[in-house]
């Protein structure tokens, strides 16, 4: 109670502060993270595009954000106090906001929000995604070129639909260059824990290896593949700096064009719901600067790229097998979306069972 | 000169009192210069910290959602500490509970009842109940230590829990995402009022608080429970049975940890995770402590306990520090207030070693 009276004695003052500051008119954009801001991987991706939406539309918007938020309760919580703070247009993270999300998001029906990488939409809730795997096909390639033993390993984190889709693109990219080229896979059952992700990086290594790339957030393996003078490829940010002599590329997630677009958006008032899933043509992805490796291979990474970007070529276009070697997609059929978000199978060449 | 703590010979009831409130105000002035120092006004940083969260009615149901399961483990642990069982392994028997409970509404999922809940619940603290059987055994008849043996379970029940949900209890229609299916509208513990999120995980902590203390101070059991945890000697000299205590305190420390596990999932989460708490059952540890072993002092560290999870969320909106000072923020209230309780048993006593010192003296 004293601690109350306390802290009471202190308010008047304190409202005075806040008062004054608060004679603005800007929108506030709001940011959830499941990480820290600084984590070298996917959070410090969203968070360089919330800088960007700062810098680009700093004049009209200001943003917040709040990080290290657990996906649970905790991120309910999280949610309604931006939502309450006078946030116009909250993007939340990571897929296991989702639910909390479209919770908060029925009390808050003047709010705008966008979810990151999910598939629940309402007339207030958007959900953005991108199409990572197109940057996978162009490091299976790579890969293919790369490697003396023709095997690569994959560390994996969950065996959900988008995971699956990148180890497929891989192979698909892979053995497109080279049709024996094979993966093996190891899950780490966890996007963040660079313990669990270097050990998955020495097995895969031990079993013969001599190309890592990971679907997980940390450098860990990076530096992995560096101690053992192999390469590898990084993930959601630029990882050279942890392997100079190591890195080919890296997928690197840049969201802050869709995030400037969308906050432009709502501040015209034309914010509209919709599930977006753009890909190397919108630059929501972009790839990392080609190195250690042949200018021959250099030239054809970026061949393959400006391809997928003028929509000439598709990575899940067949004749394609799955695993068991059943016929999936014929000659010149390309697969749709729907598809692709739910999948649940490996194509030929991959060297695992799918956790079912 | 070595520095040495001595037990007072008496304890001063002034000071019993005040010691709390001396603690907050030395962590409002080391708080106040460390964002000073971070270059935040101190005052509307300490505002954030400890009035904004109180000032809503929102933020209020939250407090109490955060601080039930604090409380609830935290009045069973003070049973177990009090007489002499030290349960370490709260988190793993709140994890069994939440795993016992959900058997219903995962597995039977169709199964509709106003029965299902209540049902949930007693299967929750029998979860708990036989998980913390497990070291009480131990202790009881092979003599282990149960600090080792409840902490080492704790990862046990992390193990399973994320085994079953990857594995046996997957929901068939989520996409492979390791989580069980949501639970169904009979098997949601309700939210106690209108105006917010506050379910009745929050009653029933405040209920076995209060029960808690009643037992210790009026029954013949509180008393046991005293003895047997000062001197155990004493207590078999009245008639009590030390390994009887094990047994009762460790099956109802783990019955509430259990109860607080089903009341959370049930409550606030509506399916089991892979991770279902951020260590509850260990910050309650620190919850019984602050709260002195003492039901009602239980409630109130709770309480405070939660507030700096939420004023440390508003800070970092409000004037932007980060995730990282918050957290320190929380360690510093945490310093003072139990090292301000120590010394209220203890005084510092500087011991000259003079004969040491001419030793190291000659050897030179």
């Amino acid at each position: 109670m004293k601690k109350l009276l306390l802290a009471l004695a202190t308010t008047t003052a304190v409202i005075g502060f806040a008062a004054a500051a608060g004679a603005q008119e800007k929108a506030k954009i709001c940011f959830v993270y499941v990480g820290s801001k600084t984590d070298g991987g996917w959070t410090q991706a969203h968070d360089i595009g919330r800088q960007q939406v700062e810098k680009e539309l700093g004049d009209k918007v200001e943003t917040q954000f709040l990080e290290n938020v657990p996906e649970g309760p905790d991120a309910e919580r999280a949610i309604e106090r931006l939502a309450r703070s006078g946030c116009g247009l909250i993007f939340t993270t990571s897929f296991g906001f989702m639910d909390a999300t479209v919770k908060i998001a029925q009390k808050f029906p003047d709010v705008k929000f966008e979810h990151a990488t999910g598939y629940k939409t309402a007339p207030n809730v958007a959900t953005y995604n991108s199409r990572f795997y197109e940057g996978r096909y162009i490091q299976g390639q790579i890969a293919a070129k790369m490697s003396q033993k023709g095997v690569a390993g994959y560390i994996a984190s969950f065996p959900i639909p988008e995971v699956v889709m990148g180890i497929n693109s891989f192979v698909i990219g892979a053995r497109s260059v080279n049709p024996d080229f094979k993966i093996k896979v190891v899950w780490a059952n966890t996007w963040f824990d660079p313990g669990k992700e270097a050990d998955a990086a020495k097995a895969l290594i031990d079993q013969g290896v001599d190309i890592l790339t990971q679907h997980t957030d940390t450098t860990a393996p990076m530096q992995v593949a560096a101690e053992r003078g192999i390469k590898a490829f990084g993930q959601a940010s630029d990882m050279i700096a942890a392997g100079p002599q190591t890195q080919l590329t890296a997928i690197v997630d840049t969201w802050g064009a869709y995030y400037v677009k969308r906050a432009q958006a709502f501040l015209d008032g034309k914010w509209e719901t919709t599930s977006s899933w753009d890909g190397l043509k919108d630059g929501i992805l972009t790839m990392a600067p080609y190195t250690n490796m042949p200018d021959d291979v250099k030239a054809m990474a970026e061949a393959t790229e400006a391809k997928i970007k003028s929509g000439e070529l598709k990575p899940f276009t067949g004749p394609l097998n799955k695993q068991d070697g059943a016929a999936w997609l014929k000659e010149g059929e390309s697969s749709d979306d729907a598809t692709l978000l739910g999948m649940n199978f490996y194509v030929e060449g991959v060297d695992d069972k799918l956790p079912q | 000169m070595r520095i040495e703590l001595e037990r007072r010979p008496k304890v001063s009831a002034l000071f019993s009192i005040l010691s709390p409130f001396i603690a907050f105000a030395l962590t409002i002035v080391f708080g106040g210069i460390m964002f000073a120092l971070l270059g935040k006004n101190p005052v509307a940083a300490l505002y954030s910290f400890f009035v904004e969260p109180l000032s809503e009615v929102w933020s209020l149901h939250e407090l109490a959602i955060k601080a039930a399961p604090l409380i609830l483990i935290g009045v069973g642990l003070s049973v177990c500490f009090r007489s002499n069982n030290w349960n370490i392994g709260a988190e793993g028997q709140f994890i069994m509970g939440a795993i016992a409970g959900s058997i219903l509404p995962v597995v039977f999922y169709d199964w509709q009842s106003p029965l299902m809940l209540p049902l949930m619940l007693v299967l929750g603290m029998i979860g708990g109940a036989l998980f913390a059987a497990i070291p009480a055994f131990l202790k009881a008849h092979m003599n282990t230590n149960e600090i080792l043996t409840s902490l080492m379970l704790v990862y046990v029940a992390q193990l399973f829990l994320d085994w079953l949900v990857r594995g046996p209890w997957r929901n068939p229609e989520g996409m492979n995402f390791p989580e069980t299916r949501t639970f169904g509208a009979d098997a949601i513990l309700p939210e106690m009022l209108a105006s917010g999120r506050t379910h009745w995980g929050f009653a029933f902590a405040i209920i076995a608080a209060l029960a808690v203390w009643f037992m210790m101070r009026y029954t013949l059991r509180g008393f046991e429970i005293t003895v047997l945890g000062q001197s155990e000697r004493a207590g078999r000299f009245a008639g009590f049975s030390s390994r009887k205590m094990i047994w009762f305190s460790m099956l109802f420390s783990g019955a509430l940890a259990g109860l607080a596990g089903i009341s959370e999932v049930s409550g606030a989460i509506q399916q089991l995770r892979p991770v279902i708490s951020p260590g509850y059952g260990f910050t309650a540890i620190i919850v019984a402590f602050l709260g002195r072993l003492n039901p009602l002092g239980i409630i109130a560290a709770g309480l405070v306990l939660a507030l700096t999870y939420l004023g440390g969320e508003a800070a970092q909106l409000s004037i932007g520090v980060s995730d990282k000072v918050t957290r320190v923020f929380q360690g510093l209230l945490l310093f003072f207030v139990l090292s301000c309780d120590t010394l209220i048993h203890y005084r510092i006593r500087l011991v000259r070693e003079r004969f040491a010192a001419l030793k190291t003296d000659e050897a030179h």
